[in-house]
């Protein structure tokens, strides 16, 4: 893991020092409301329904277990003693103090963390694949590159009041799960025909009220050439992104506008002069950061464990959980491990003090002290023994993270929504309880296998429902809370935008869609298909049929 | 409107004319750009320094081929969220090479003017008369950058690979 | 016309108030200043607003109630009952002294 040296240590303090007195300016009354909003906002802090709520950045989705057992602390000294992980690999608190917000930020600050920019018209925090240094497809690892645009984004000059919020992802290998199609840029690395290893660059994707996914603005750029074609493309979108409504601000719209020809003929003439600015790093800076990511000291061990797959006989349940929750490992004799923040009837992505010390401590007995958190709002142990695989199960069932339904359909997505957020247009988290709790069974929903359901309160998206296999947005409709469906949306290598089913559903009636959606699919599925597989061959009229037949 | 040059509250030597009143015979002005598009000869023809006042959608390139004979340009932020008045100050600096005064006028906030340093201004006009003080606060509130910019701060990579000092 | 309380968030810790008829804030919906017309919802908004420039309170606003006949009053919209409750989905954590819960006012679904 990446590790700040003094120089990223002395701005993380300085920049709490900078927001202290922005409170103390704003608590006295010297800088008003709107004065402040932005300052606060630079700094992750929002005003919800029921307090303010704070979003700490967690770079690539990587924390260690150090940095957990901080944020436990946090929650229980700040907060109401929980979490809410995000779908950008964020953590939010709900409840804290205006007042008390430079302490908890200090207090993050000696964890080496902090809430630059998880607001704001700005580069906001940098997301990676969830897998990555254990994936067996990685080209390399995506999180050296993502500390790197960490560094560079950060109170950068020239790009901190952007016509809108700006999102980058990377992935380092062909699967993608990082969403990158609909990030306003999405690195992929890639291979070229001489071997060498950089980045396909895709510009323009994003979700809100014009969901779009991203083109390749290059195909092949060479690595380390990163930042400057960053510093290009930004300075491009600076320059020529639309100011004067807020709702065609972000960069895909400038792309769609402008046509992707035109726009990358723009970023590259721009990039024949930043090329020379000295905004590329040196190579000794990529290898310092490169060495922060090494790989931890694995034992050499056979492909397979015995006692892993005796366990596996032995008890269904763990049988079941290890089917959805693991994921092979590059390393021999290893596994990706998925903690399930979706337990049956839950909220998805809340976690409790109490959870966040337990998983802190098993990531210490089981996976070299890392943690990363999924922008579907769970957490991985990535690098666990398959000996110690049985125990660790045990010990996550005792602290009810052990759900079985990783990539399920009880695996939902839910943005804050009604309950917290207050942009929401209705509630998100009870749609997902009420589903969750109408497929508990663990057998039917391993039956009905992969399916993606996400959920979010309002248009803005943040519930990512528009890449949903089945995608929920809450609507009001005259005082009620109405969802509409949308299906085939799809966040992986084949992103794609789901299509609106029909007209929305009350609140009482939107699992009962689900069901009679999920039923549909398995009446129709051959040869053991996906969901998406299904929708993709026979399209949307029989669900049409199905859903309002009644009506 | 008080402005402050080099880190002191300075008086305002310029005049800034607009479009509908005719230029004085004497003394350093700003003009739109427009207007220095239609009576540039005349303007360059008094003798006295000129200065040109961008708005924000007006960028670099407009006014790169004039930049010999300009003392100051001016750029607008009408709101402190339009950021492009950031990429045209480097620009000006950085690639067209421009080293007059460059000012930054509208709605400069304080928060905002060490950005707008590093971007090559080197003069605010501000609202506040106590914000000198500000100034020189906003300054030193954080000394480490990782960019490169235009002012001289060294970048954390300078820092830690060349040894070079902050500034 | 519906009966009208102001809102408003506390500035220093964010908490959901309302302005009552002594001219303070309380955490809890009952204790608001209902006022019943127009007229005098506009004047208690006015005075609420007072609270601003006082670094009291952020962004102070009328909504909607029903006041009932023993004194009790709910907001109309769901948006505000949940402000004035706390998050349906943690009746354990109940914003309002009342004891009363989000979960009751929605009904079970
Ligand atoms: S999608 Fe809307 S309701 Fe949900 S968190 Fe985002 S802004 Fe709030």
């Amino acid at each position: 893991m990446y590790r700040y040296d003094e120089f990223d240590r002395t701005l993380v303090e300085e920049r709490v020092a900078q927001f202290r007195d922005q409170v103390s300016r704003r608590l006295s009354g010297e800088l008003s409301e709107d004065e402040f909003k932005p300052l606060r906002l630079m700094n992750g802090v929002y005003l919800q329904l029921h307090a303010y709520m704070l979003r700490v950045a967690i770079p690539y989705g990587t924390l260690s277990s150090r940095q957990m057992r901080r944020l436990a602390h946090v929650a229980r000294r700040y907060d109401r003693g929980y979490g809410h992980f995000t779908t950008r690999q964020n953590i939010q608190y709900n409840w804290p103090s205006l007042a008390e917000l430079p302490d908890l930020l200090m207090d993050l600050a000696d964890v080496e963390m902090h809430a630059i920019q998880t607001s704001g018209n700005c580069i906001r925090n940098v997301t990676a694949d969830h897998f990555a240094g254990a994936a067996a497809d990685e080209i390399e690892d995506p999180r050296i590159y993502a500390e790197i645009v960490r560094q560079w984004s950060s109170l950068h000059p020239e790009f901190s009041f952007l016509p809108r919020k700006f999102k980058i992802a990377v992935t380092g290998a062909p699967s993608d799960r990082a969403a990158i199609a609909v990030h306003d840029i999405g690195l992929r690395m890639v291979r070229n025909d001489a071997g060498e290893i950089g980045f396909e660059v895709m510009v323009g994707g994003g979700q809100g009220r014009t969901p779009m996914i991203a083109k390749t603005v290059r195909a092949f750029l060479p690595k380390q050439y990163l930042l400057s074609y960053l510093e290009a493309i930004l300075r491009v979108y600076n320059q020529f992104g639309r100011r004067d409504n807020m709702f065609k601000a972000r960069i895909k719209i400038l792309v769609h506008e402008i046509g992707i020809e035109k726009f990358s003929g723009l970023v590259e003439e721009e990039w024949e002069q930043v090329r020379d600015e000295l905004v590329d790093l040196p190579p000794g800076e990529l290898e310092r950061i490169r060495a922060y990511f090494r790989p931890p000291p694995f034992d050499p061990l056979p492909d397979v464990d015995q006692g892993f797959e005796a366990a596996k006989t032995a008890t269904p349940a763990f049988a079941a959980w290890a089917r959805s929750n693991l994921f092979p490992h590059r390393q021999p004799g290893y596994a990706i491990v998925n903690l399930s923040l979706k337990p049956v009837g839950g909220v998805p992505g809340d976690v409790s003090a109490e959870q966040m010390d337990a998983i802190a401590d098993l990531a210490d007995q089981y996976s070299f002290g890392e943690i990363r958190v999924t922008h579907e709002q769970n957490l991985i142990l990535p690098h666990v023994r398959q000996e110690d695989l049985f125990a660790l199960w045990q010990a996550l069932e005792a602290q009810g993270l052990a759900t079985a339904n990783i990539g399920l359909v009880s695996d939902i997505i839910a943005c804050p929504g009604m309950d917290y957020c207050a942009l929401a247009t209705a509630r998100s988290i009870p749609v997902a309880q009420r589903i969750s709790t109408r497929f508990a069974e663990t057998e039917r929903a391993h039956d009905i296998g992969d399916l993606k359901i996400k959920i979010s309160g309002c248009i803005n998206s943040c519930g990512h429902h528009h890449v949903g296999h089945i995608g929920i947005l809450g609507v009001d409709k005259k005082g009620e809370e109405f969802y509409q469906i949308t299906l085939g949306g799809d966040a992986s290598e084949h992103a794609a935008i789901g299509g609106l089913i029909g007209p929305a559903f009350a609140s009482d009636e939107v699992v009962d869609a689900v069901e009679t959606i999920v039923e549909t699919y398995l009446a129709n599925r051959i040869n053991g298909e996906h969901f998406l597989d299904t929708y993709r061959r026979v399209g949307p009229s029989p669900f049409k049929e199905k859903l309002y037949a009644a009506h | 409107m008080p402005l402050i040059k080099n880190g002191h509250v300075t008086t305002d030597p310029w005049i800034t004319i607009p479009d509908d009143m005719p230029v004085p015979a004497n003394g350093q002005v700003i003009v739109s750009l427009e207007r220095w598009r239609a009576d540039g000869a005349e303007l360059k023809a008094r003798g006295e320094p000129v200065g040109v006042r961008l708005s924000s959608s007006q960028l670099a390139p407009e006014i790169a081929n004039d930049l010999s004979h300009l003392a100051l340009i001016a750029i607008e932020f009408p709101s402190f969220r339009d950021g492009r008045a950031y990429s045209t100050a480097r620009l000006l600096r950085q690639r067209y090479g421009f080293r007059g005064e460059l000012r930054a006028v509208g709605n400069v906030l304080r928060d905002q003017f060490m950005f707008m340093h590093r971007c090559g201004f080197d003069a605010f006009e501000i609202n506040k008369s106590d914000d000198a003080a500000a100034w020189h606060k906003a300054m030193c509130e954080i000394s480490v950058w990782y960019q490169t910019a235009v002012d001289v701060r060294a970048s954390v990579v300078r820092r830690r690979h060349y040894g070079v000092a902050a500034e | 016309m519906n009966a009208q309380v102001v809102t408003a968030n506390r500035l220093a810790d964010g908490q959901v108030v309302y302005f009552t008829s002594q001219g303070g804030w309380s955490e809890t919906i009952a204790d608001g200043a209902v006022a019943h017309d127009k007229d005098s919802a506009t004047a208690l908004l006015l005075r609420a607003e007072r609270a601003v420039a006082e670094q009291v309170v952020v962004e102070p606003y009328l909504i909607q109630v029903t006041h009932k006949d023993d004194g009790d009053i709910l907001p109309v919209r769901y948006r505000e009952a949940i402000r004035a409750l706390g998050p349906s989905v943690r009746p354990d954590i109940v914003t309002d002294r009342s004891g009363r819960s989000i979960t009751t006012h929605f009904g079970n679904s």
